[in-house]
């Protein structure tokens, strides 16, 4: 293709993308305040026909630019927003866009994690309040590539095959009754998009009381980062018994004391 | 078809101004004498940029008394290759050897400019820029452009012996130290009693953690504030004539470390850790709020599972 052709076909694809978030002022349609390419379908899949409006309360907080597009560092949270039932996460340029979903039931809606990023996009949460409204917030991502369709670490190295599930993992009290978990798990979180290597993630953590109450759960998808680490504030003090498994079914357990 | 017009020609005029920089691509070097018979090539206290070309660093030569020692050669073949030209219209005698400190791309790119030289580095340096090499210019060339044309990562031709050498009619002392990196070469010109310190200091511009180790880096500034210099060469910022850039950069690592530690004490995620506000005394430090959050992302995953017990 010459460069005035391909100068024409970037142009012609910015202004096809340009045109829906014109036309988008109408108030079921409320503009995207990162100017997406792909926030219409991001919208259309995960969050369907359900009532949703851009909410500055949401925020995710990371780094303008990944140093690491294996281990991109964020922290979703939402001061000010109240009745939060169900949380998404989620990356609306990478490969495989759904980073975890987090149903905080007796918890604030508060996560830190690190995922893989493939190019610069934007990085999204989606809270849903007990009223069935979606709350969105999200910043850009810089990031040059390569994060989704690498192999994990310790795939090449063979490593976690003898410690795989294994948790690290501590909690600290805070104040009115709540405490800070944070969790580490060894797993190759491995994305498929590596040539040779299947797909192989852990896909739920669940987060119980002593007596079996859910605190917390969390869904995590194939771009949440290798060995995850997990930081969550739990309205509960005492032990915390998690549980946990992978898409092929191994089940991992530890119960943690303050 | 406005709106297309205007992208269009905001594309013509990107295109031209890339073919601008390109035509000059200019580092315009200028060597300063430090001490006698020893220059000193200044970089910005930058992240590279297209407009720096990757001249964040600082390089020098040493004219001995039949030959030219040369430390570092820069981010890109053409700043080797212009660097070789502000050294002729110093001296006419031969470049015989050229050092590298380490293996990070602004440092060393630019030796297959001395291919008629010795070019030395210490063996982890050596074995890093084989098996890193290429992965590293790569991520140069996207970062700076057109700057980097020409540019092959080349690994040295010799190991540099740890010890006293004579080279070109001058004693130099060798030290192999680490902690910036796996392997740091230090580079002491006796006579002139100049120290090439490498990136083992660095001076009013906030240092780099990708490949450190900060307690072996603590132990290296010790090491090298042992050393009777009077003018020391930073990898990155003004050169001094006392241990102040030693302090300063002991200073902040110590700083780092202690923060880190403490914050994983205390239960922060990465993202909270990152966000903390810096010490004012940093603040003055060029490029500290980058610098800091990319630190916080090179050592903090290490540094968080001391304090997470198995369970």
């Amino acid at each position: 293709m010459s460069r005035a052709k391909a100068a024409l076909l970037v142009c012609a694809l910015l202004c096809a993308s340009g045109v829906p978030a014109h036309a988008a002022s109408t108030a079921d349609k409320p503009v995207d305040p990162l100017n997406s390419p792909s926030w219409q379908y991001m919208r259309q899949r995960f969050l369907g026909a359900e009532p949703m409006v851009f909410d500055a309360r949401v925020q995710v907080q990371m780094p303008s630019a990944a140093e690491d597009q294996m281990q991109v560092p964020v922290h979703v949270s939402a001061p000010g927003l109240t009745d939060v039932v169900d949380v998404l996460v989620f990356a609306d340029l990478n490969p495989l866009p759904k980073i975890l979903r987090y149903q905080p039931t007796s918890a604030a809606p508060d996560i830190g994690f690190r995922f893989k990023v493939e190019q610069s996009t934007p990085v999204r949460a989606a809270m849903r309040t007990r009223d069935g409204v979606w709350h969105v917030g999200g910043a850009w991502l810089r990031a040059s590539g390569g994060g989704c369709t690498a192999p994990s670490v310790g795939t090449g190295q063979g490593l976690w095959q003898d410690r795989l599930g294994e948790m690290s993992a501590r909690l600290w009290p805070q104040p009115q009754g709540r405490e800070r978990l944070r969790l580490r798990m060894i797993h190759p979180m491995d994305t498929g998009l590596a040539a040779g290597i299947p797909v192989f993630h852990v896909d739920r953590i669940e987060m119980r009381a002593g007596d079996g109450r859910l605190l917390a759960s969390l869904q995590t998808f194939e771009p949440v980062s290798e060995n995850p680490v997990i930081s969550v504030d739990l309205q509960h003090s005492g032990p915390v018994r998690i549980e946990a498994q992978d898409i092929q079914g191994n089940r991992f357990a530890a119960t943690v004391t303050p | 078809m406005k709106r297309r017009i205007r992208i269009g020609a905001g594309l013509l005029i990107a295109a031209s101004s890339i073919a601008v920089a390109g035509a000059a691509n200019d580092y315009r070097l200028d060597p300063k004498a430090v001490a006698d018979g020893v220059y000193v090539f200044s970089g910005r206290n930058e992240h590279f940029t297209r407009d720096n070309g990757g001249n964040i660093v600082n390089t020098g030569f040493i004219v001995g008394t039949d030959a030219v020692i040369v430390i570092d050669t820069g981010p890109s073949l053409r700043y080797g290759e212009q660097q070789r030209k502000a050294i002729e219209g110093i001296t006419r005698l031969p470049i015989r050897q050229v050092y590298l400190t380490h293996y990070h791309p602004d440092h060393y790119l630019g030796d297959a400019a001395y291919a008629d030289a010795s070019v030395a580095a210490l063996p982890a340096t050596i074995s890093a820029i084989q098996t890193q090499g290429n992965a590293l210019a790569d991520n140069l060339y996207r970062l700076v452009g057109g700057w980097m044309a020409g540019t092959q990562s080349q690994p040295p031709t010799s190991q540099a012996t740890p010890g006293t050498v004579v080279v070109g009619g001058r004693k130099l002392r060798l030290i192999a130290a680490a902690g910036h990196t796996a392997s740091d070469l230090v580079v002491y010109d006796e006579a002139s009693h100049t120290l090439f310190a490498g990136d083992l200091v660095f001076h009013d511009r906030a240092p780099t953690t990708p490949n450190a180790d900060l307690l072996q880096w603590l132990d290296a500034l010790d090491q090298i504030r042992q050393i009777d210099f009077k003018v020391l060469v930073p990898g990155h910022g003004a050169v001094v004539r006392d241990a102040s850039a030693i302090e300063q950069t002991r200073d902040y690592l110590q700083w780092l470390s202690t923060n880190l530690h403490a914050a994983a004490e205390q239960g922060r995620d990465m993202v909270e850790v990152m966000n903390q506000p810096l010490p004012e005394r940093f603040q003055r430090l060029a490029v500290i709020d980058e610098e800091y959050r990319r630190s916080v992302s090179h050592l903090y995953p290490a540094i968080e599972l001391t304090t997470l017990p198995r369970r």
